[in-house]
């Protein structure tokens, strides 16, 4: 397990440009803060928020990918993980507003307010502490991951089976958040946040510092899982995903392989969530939407399963290419969406990286 | 409302019989005499337009019980106002004699005849003896049920003498019920005893509460009831009556349980057949029975004044809709995909989003309106204690239909059986001579058609928008794969029982919670029984992972 296996073999030479691009924009962005926003160098505060929010979703996608990719498990709820972490940072922010809410009660968020709650519920309590908050963006996603996958791996679901098991965890979810007395403000959710850690979310600084912590994220959650993929477990990993019995019979714990990458992920997709959230502003239960689930697996199906910066990639581009065609078209949007669902998985089951290799096969 | 009086108070007047009738220029002079009469003299006005039997008594009377018999101020004409709200600028006359319109006039050009409680005890008395009298059961049944809720001296010899004359069975009941309830007040322990148990064989409301209040203890402690062996009838009676209502609320929990599980088989059954049988995951399942849906509308809107007949055209034409759709989805990328249940997962959503987005592109992202036939509108009075709406009925029935026929056809047919043959073992199909393909796109097309059977079922019961198959998605995948895939009557009895504990769960919990529930269950559920309820065995099963 050492750093050199990054870009050993020719496959994963993808990833030293991926790293390099990360770290360009981690150095870069900060240099917007240097021109004045007259200069036409500036980058208007709207491209950090999206360069911020393509950096969130592409580590949901490599989160998505670990999982996939590399040990056959389709999560269609990986959006649920993303949205408890986000959900977690949420509450920090809200306890953050204090006395500056519309109603301003100086503990209270507005919603329970409006709601006549006398007192914070229990489960509140901490995530005015920045650390606190921190933990439970990871240790909530943590959580339910391990039961829900200690249980579907131990009672061997899989394939489909566990496919939709994940997107009915996530409908159900959505069901739960959407109720007022959950105390997660109900269908409106969370919104109208004023600082993180001290600093105001409105200023361009605070974007940049965010965009390069996002950045940094990415760049940290991808090392990680090339480390577990190229480790002596991650061809554990491909071996289960490969033939899953075969492992099991040659003594591997199939179950706790399964778990531990599953856990993790959760956990990536968790910190995505909370980076997420700040930056754009709101977090509401429509997150939690299956449909969201399903259009990761599809950013990771374009930019090529089994490859994590395919999948960083692929989730880029898609976003990409929707905020433009919803603004430029936005009619067009699911009617492109949906034909680049059919056509990937037609023609290019191994993504838009896979057309990389195959040309350097060519010559 | 009042034109719903109105029109009963018509029928009834029309219905009355013409002999013995008071002519137009009595009646007219007596009515003129209203204005200016005292109370007692009123009283004495209405008796006699009673007895005259004149054919619009009926409706002049009604009309006087419920306030609307004005007084023109500038000639001292009486006429029927067609209502009397006082948020009208203007009232609309009806001439009493011969209920005719005569013109309007503002409410301050006429003046209300009054009534005081007497007087009105009078003009029910005489109103119900009229509706008592006529030949539709149904009126006289609502008349007898009226006159339960304020039963006096009067109306109880009313009651007595048509009792006698009563035919239908159904309002005879109902007489006996108001001549026990009026029983209860007399002095007579015997006739209260008999009263009691006339009245535990009834289960309405109103009567157990009559009965419940005969074992109340006054303010001095004594019992109202002062005989004890009426008060242990009633006691007895009234336990009766409520364990009959608790079991009849059990069975109404669990036809809303079996109705709403009909809904969940409906949309799950196509989804048996693409899922279940071919291990195809069609993620565009929910977006066919959209398309049923909207057939459905277009249907009606070709068809504007025959909703009825639009629906059940709608059927086959939803079949042949959705079927085609799937065939040709099927033979376009369904195909390219077999052995690749996660690819197909994907390929078929993509065709779900475009879809929706066709149907918002064409019909607008707005829900249109699909109409019901009014013959599906309406309740099924079972007893006094159930009632039924007919749509639940229905569904119901529709669904058991639609599940028999697709059993029929696997079962029975050539075509069934080809494709029970590839579903177990393709190779051996393909080296008796089966044309495989053909089979394939064919099962495609059963499993979509009935997915837009379904949709047309849907149109009945909620929106019909480019988002009603989202909306069904996930409960169909979970009723398969709960039933135990490629088992339909798995699926018949999962759909059913989760319909049922939705029901059960949801005075507890409320919908969503109860709905969230029962996803948590099923997740469950999985664990303990990867393969569902009804596993499938053998070969098929091994193939399947």
């Amino acid at each position: 397990m050492n750093l050199r296996s990054l870009w050993g073999s020719p496959g994963e030479r993808g990833s030293a440009v991926f790293l390099a691009l990360l770290v360009l924009v981690a150095l870069l962005v900060p240099l917007n803060l240097l021109f004045p926003p007259s200069s036409p160098l500036h980058l208007p505060s709207y491209v950090l928020t999206l360069v911020g929010k393509y950096l969130c979703f592409a580590m949901l996608a490599i989160a998505v990918d670990l999982v996939w990719g590399y040990c056959g498990i389709l999560s269609l709820g990986h959006a649920a993980f993303f949205a408890l972490g986000g959900y977690a940072m949420g509450m920090y922010l809200m306890r953050q507003i204090g006395p500056r809410g519309v109603y301003g009660d100086p503990i209270l968020p507005d919603f329970m307010v409006f709601l006549n709650w006398k007192e914070l519920p229990w489960f509140w309590h901490g995530f005015n502490h920045f650390p606190y908050a921190l933990l439970m963006v990871v240790a909530v996603p943590v959580a339910l991951a391990l039961v829900f996958g200690w249980f579907a791996f131990r009672s061997r679901v899989t394939g489909v089976y566990l496919s939709i098991m994940t997107q009915a965890l996530t409908y159900a979810l959505m069901l739960a958040f959407f109720r007022n007395d959950m105390g997660f403000g109900g269908n409106n959710g969370f919104t109208d946040f004023k600082e993180i850690g001290g600093l105001d979310l409105q200023q361009d600084s605070t974007r940049v510092l965010l965009v390069m912590i996002s950045a940094l994220a990415l760049a940290a959650s991808y090392i990680g899982c090339r480390l577990i993929v190229e480790s002596r477990a991650g061809r554990v990993l491909r071996a289960i995903r490969d033939a899953e019995s075969r492992t099991r019979f040659l003594g591997y714990r199939v179950e706790s392989y399964k778990l531990w990458l599953f856990v993790f992920s959760a956990a990536i997709a968790g910190v995505a969530g909370a980076l997420y959230v700040p930056q754009i502003g709101i977090i509401n239960p429509s997150e939690f939407a299956p449909i969201n689930s399903i259009e990761v697996v599809i950013w990771v199906a374009v930019g090529g399963r089994g490859t994590l910066h395919g999948a960083a990639a692929g989730a880029i581009l898609v976003n990409y290419a929707k905020t433009f065609l919803t603004g430029a078209l936005p009619e067009a949007w699911l009617y492109a969406l949906g034909a680049l669902f059919v056509l990937v998985t037609l023609y290019l089951p191994r993504g838009l990286s896979g057309l990389w290799p195959a040309t350097v096969k060519a010559r | 409302m009042y034109i719903r009086v109105w029109s009963l108070v018509l029928a009834l007047a029309a219905a009355q019989p013409l002999a013995a009738q008071m002519p137009d220029e009595a009646l007219r002079s007596a009515l003129g005499g209203l204005s200016e009469a005292s109370y007692p003299d009123k009283e004495a006005i209405v008796t006699r337009l009673g007895e005259g039997g004149h054919q619009s008594t009926n409706a002049i009377l009604t009309a006087f019980l419920e306030d609307r018999l004005y007084v023109r101020q500038r000639d001292a004409a009486v006429f029927i106002v067609q209502s009397a709200d006082p948020a009208l600028t203007s009232l609309t006359l009806i001439d009493p004699v011969s209920l005719k319109p005569a013109g309007s006039e503002p409410p301050e050009a006429m003046t209300k005849i009054g009534t005081n409680n007497r007087l009105r005890r009078v003009l029910r008395t005489t109103v119900a003896r009229f509706a008592l009298t006529s030949p539709d059961p149904a009126v006289r049944l609502n008349a007898v049920t009226e006159m339960q809720r304020s039963l006096d001296d009067a109306s109880t010899t009313l009651l007595r003498e048509r009792a006698a004359a009563e035919t239908d069975p159904d309002v005879k009941a109902e007489i006996d019920t108001a001549l026990a309830l009026a029983a209860l007040d007399g002095g007579d322990g015997n006739a209260r005893l008999e009263a009691v148990s006339t009245l535990g064989r009834r289960g309405t409301p109103e009567v157990r509460n009559r009965l419940a209040s005969l074992l109340e203890k006054s303010e001095d402690g004594t019992f109202k009831e002062a005989d004890e062996r009426v008060r242990a009838a009633a006691e007895a009676a009234v336990s009766r009556i409520d364990s009959m209502r608790r079991l009849y609320g059990g069975v109404e929990t669990l036809f809303f349980g079996l109705s709403l599980g009909s809904v969940l088989v409906l949309v799950a059954i196509g989804l048996a057949i693409t899922f279940g049988v071919m291990g195809v995951i069609n993620m565009a399942h929910g977006e066919l029975m959209m398309l049923g849906a909207y057939t459905t509308y277009v249907v009606q809107l070709a068809l504007p004044e025959r909703t009825g007949a639009a629906v059940l055209i709608a059927i086959p034409a939803a079949f042949v809709v959705s079927g085609l759709a799937g065939v040709l989805l099927e033979s376009t990328i369904i195909r390219r995909l077999y052995g690749r249940p996660l690819e197909t997962l994907l390929a078929t959503f993509g065709v779900s989003l475009v879809l929706q987005q066709l149907v918002r592109s064409i019909f607008s992202a707005n829900n249109r309106p699909v109409a019901t036939p009014p013959w599906m509108s309406g309740t099924l009075q079972i007893n006094d204690v159930l009632a039924i709406t007919l749509n639940r009925v229905y569904i119901v029935a529709f669904a058991t239909i639609v599940f028999v026929i697709l059993l029929v056809v696997l079962k029975r047919t050539r075509l069934g059986l080809d494709i029970r043959a590839v579903a177990q073992n393709r190779a051996m199909a393909r080296a008796m001579g089966i044309r495989s393909a053909w089979v394939d796109a064919m099962t495609f097309g059963l499993g979509t058609g009935i997915a837009g059977v379904a949709g047309v079922a849907l149109s009945q019961l909620t929106n019909v928008g480019p988002n009603l198959g989202q909306s069904y998605i996930i409960d169909s995948f979970m009723v398969v794969v709960f039933g135990g895939v490629g088992n339909l009557w798995g699926t018949l009895i999962g759909g059913l029982s989760m319909g049922v504990v939705n029901t059960l769960l949801e005075p507890y919990a409320g919908a969503v919670l109860a709905k969230i529930a029962v996803l948590v269950a099923l997740i469950l559920f999985i664990q303990r029984r990867p393969r569902g309820l009804f596993p499938q065995t053998g070969r098929a099963a091994e193939g399947q992972s």
